[in-house]
């Protein structure tokens, strides 16, 4: 098909182009041009005058970024220890629990167990805070077993300084057993022949572990930490913006509650606007430098170059 | 040599460390069923149970279905169930045709224009719009207080369009193949071979999505202001985590005596729950397979 002009390429693929028209069309609306509303940052935009008609204030509704304003270092803070703690804890857990797994000898019980594990995954987070509340809540399971043995009750939901440990949590509970699925995918690729190897040689299950298993690991961690790490600034915004009224704006406040709660509840939308726009630019930069630390290090990343 | 025995090389646990092992994932698994067990039984438990045992039941003495004819007897409940059920019917089958469609479009790399088509879902998955530019396009296209502010921003998730294009691309070139030098065109192909040949993981993105509309609770409370539009998930907002009282008012079954409030916030969580679950284990053993496609091709 050497000589085909650019028309009749057109002629010969109508059908294909034909079908990708729904969904471009869908995502040139919906994820392309809302970067063009982020023109806003820039102006003073009050809504009954329109995007158009709104002055122009330049680099204003950055201040609150540049001199640091106190409620946006507050959200910004709140959302760097949230990643921190789902970096260390959270993503750790699917592995521990994928390697667990992997070592059930049936076949029908690792089956049953992996289908429970993966539940959770599902529900919304509307239903995993209100199940944490029946769990943990001042008349939840937890406080009515400690009352009943004359032990006191512990204020977990709507305590600020148990605002992490709830969310970590939660997030484990929610997706600590989904997240196991890629894991156990790539584990069932190991080649089998290394460890039997391995065992002529008398290798410990530890050096099998650390010789075998995480190395066969370790291009998916490197992609999943590279996908984490684009997603820094963004920690579960429903999660918290369902639980806020209980602890507080400062416990609780991060960046995309930030955003919503001072621009569309507030009216202040130039501002949000502008930490919404550097949120988005900081988070690509990071999805694109831990690809290119991913490639240095011999690793494929999410995409090649 | 390993004194143990191996078992495909890896070198069999102690029988200690097996039994530890065990207790984990027992323990995991119950953290995960116990709360399920905890609710379904408050919905059904009697008044003088749930004052009895401090507003949460793990297993009544006694059932009563009184919580769920309250809630389904046409009232704020009812109303949102059958709101979310459409959003969720509508969008999904939206959601498919725009899916299917677009990942075939984009299934062979020849194909003119293909590398920035194929650009544009790329880079949307790296890309996510902020809250406030989003509500702007969707505020301006007029489509707030509507059903479709639910849809159409969501319809077309471009993680499943890149998982279904490498599905599609997996396909036996020679089926395809045989079947052009037989006469079918490019829509023949689509609807004879490639659709009956994918419905393992057209099962499994049609759970994430139908899962993703059922589930949804930002985008109702961002663009719906009319309360009388809302979704079930706001519903269990408003009623279980904000701990609104639920009167006969909003149950539309007035001249009845009322259920205790736990079991009916209890009732409206199951019925939150009841969908996922049902649908659930028809598609669950397709996971891997599905999944897995897109973890490869990345």
């Amino acid at each position: 098909m050497s000589r085909l002009t650019w028309w009749d390429r057109v002629r010969r693929d109508r059908i294909l182009l034909l079908a990708t028209v729904p969904g471009v069309a869908l995502l040139l609306t919906f994820h392309y041009l809302p970067w063009l509303g982020n023109v806003i940052a820039f102006k003073d935009y009050q809504p009954f005058i329109g995007i158009f008609d709104s002055p122009w204030t330049g680099l204003r509704n950055f201040q609150v970024i540049v001199n640091g304003d106190p409620a946006f270092l507050n959200a910004l803070t709140n959302t760097l220890i949230i990643t921190l703690l789902q970096v260390l804890i959270v993503f750790p857990a699917p592995i521990a629990l994928a390697l667990l797994l992997d070592s059930l000898m049936s076949e029908r019980l690792k089956r049953t167990v992996q289908s429970i594990l993966y539940l959770p995954h599902f529900l919304s987070w509307v239903i995993v805070v209100a199940i944490f509340m029946q769990l943990l809540g001042d008349g939840g399971l937890l406080n009515n077993f400690l009352r009943e043995h004359d032990l006191g009750t512990v204020s977990i939901i709507s305590n600020p300084d148990a605002f992490l440990a709830l969310v970590t949590g939660q997030v484990l509970w929610k997706d600590a057993g989904w997240a196991t699925i890629l894991f156990l995918a790539a584990l069932s690729r190991i080649d089998t022949t290394l460890y039997e190897a391995s065992a002529v040689d008398g290798a410990s299950r530890w050096r099998q572990l650390w010789h075998i298993t995480l190395p066969g690991l370790r291009s998916l961690i490197v992609l999943l930490l590279i996908l984490r790490l684009g997603d820094a600034l963004t920690v579960g915004f429903e999660q918290i913006v369902l639980q806020q009224q209980a602890v507080g704006a400062d416990a609780s406040e991060v960046l995309d509650t930030y955003v919503y709660n001072n621009g569309i509840l507030a009216g202040d939308w130039g501002v949000s606007a502008a930490v919404g726009l550097v949120k988005g630019l900081v988070g690509l930069l990071l999805v694109l430098g831990a690809n290119k630390l991913a490639h240095r290090f011999g690793e494929q990343g999410v995409y090649q170059r | 040599m390993s004194s143990r025995p191996t078992i495909a090389g890896v070198t069999v646990a102690s029988r200690p460390v097996r039994a530890l092992k065990g207790v984990i994932l027992a323990a995991c698994c119950a953290v995960v069923v116990v709360p399920f067990v905890g609710i379904v039984s408050t919905s059904l438990a009697t008044r003088e149970q749930i004052t009895r045992d401090g507003g949460f039941v793990l297993l009544p003495d006694e059932v009563s279905f009184a919580a769920y004819q309250a809630i389904l007897s046409g009232g704020v409940v009812t109303r949102a169930t059958l709101v979310s059920l459409f959003v969720t019917v509508a969008g999904t089958t939206l959601s498919m045709a725009a899916t299917i469609l677009l990942a075939y479009g984009l299934s062979r790399p020849r194909s003119v224009a293909h590398r920035p088509l194929l650009m544009i879902v790329l880079f949307a998955l790296l890309f996510t719009p902020g809250i406030i530019p989003s509500y702007l396009v969707v505020k301006s296209l007029g489509l707030l207080d509507t059903y479709w502010a639910l849809i159409l921003p969501v319809a077309v998730n471009a993680f499943n369009v890149i998982i279904l294009r490498a599905f599609f691309m997996e396909l036996p070139k020679e089926v395809i193949e045989s079947a052009r030098i037989d006469g079918a065109g490019d829509v023949a192909i689509l609807f004879r071979i490639i659709l009956p040949l994918s419905k393992a993981v057209l099962a499994v993105i049609g759970l994430f999505y139908a899962v993703a509309y059922w589930n949804a609770f930002f985008s109702a409370l961002l663009y719906l202001n009319d309360t009388a539009k809302w979704p079930l998930q706001l519903v269990l907002r408003t009623y279980v985590i904000n701990q609104t009282q639920i009167g006969v008012d909003q149950l539309g079954a007035a001249g009845v005596a009322l259920p205790p409030q736990e079991a009916i916030q209890m009732a409206i969580l199951v019925l939150s729950i009841v969908p996922v679950l049902v649908v659930y284990p028809f598609v669950q053993r397709h996971f891997t397979k599905g999944v897995l496609i897109g973890a490869v091709k990345g």
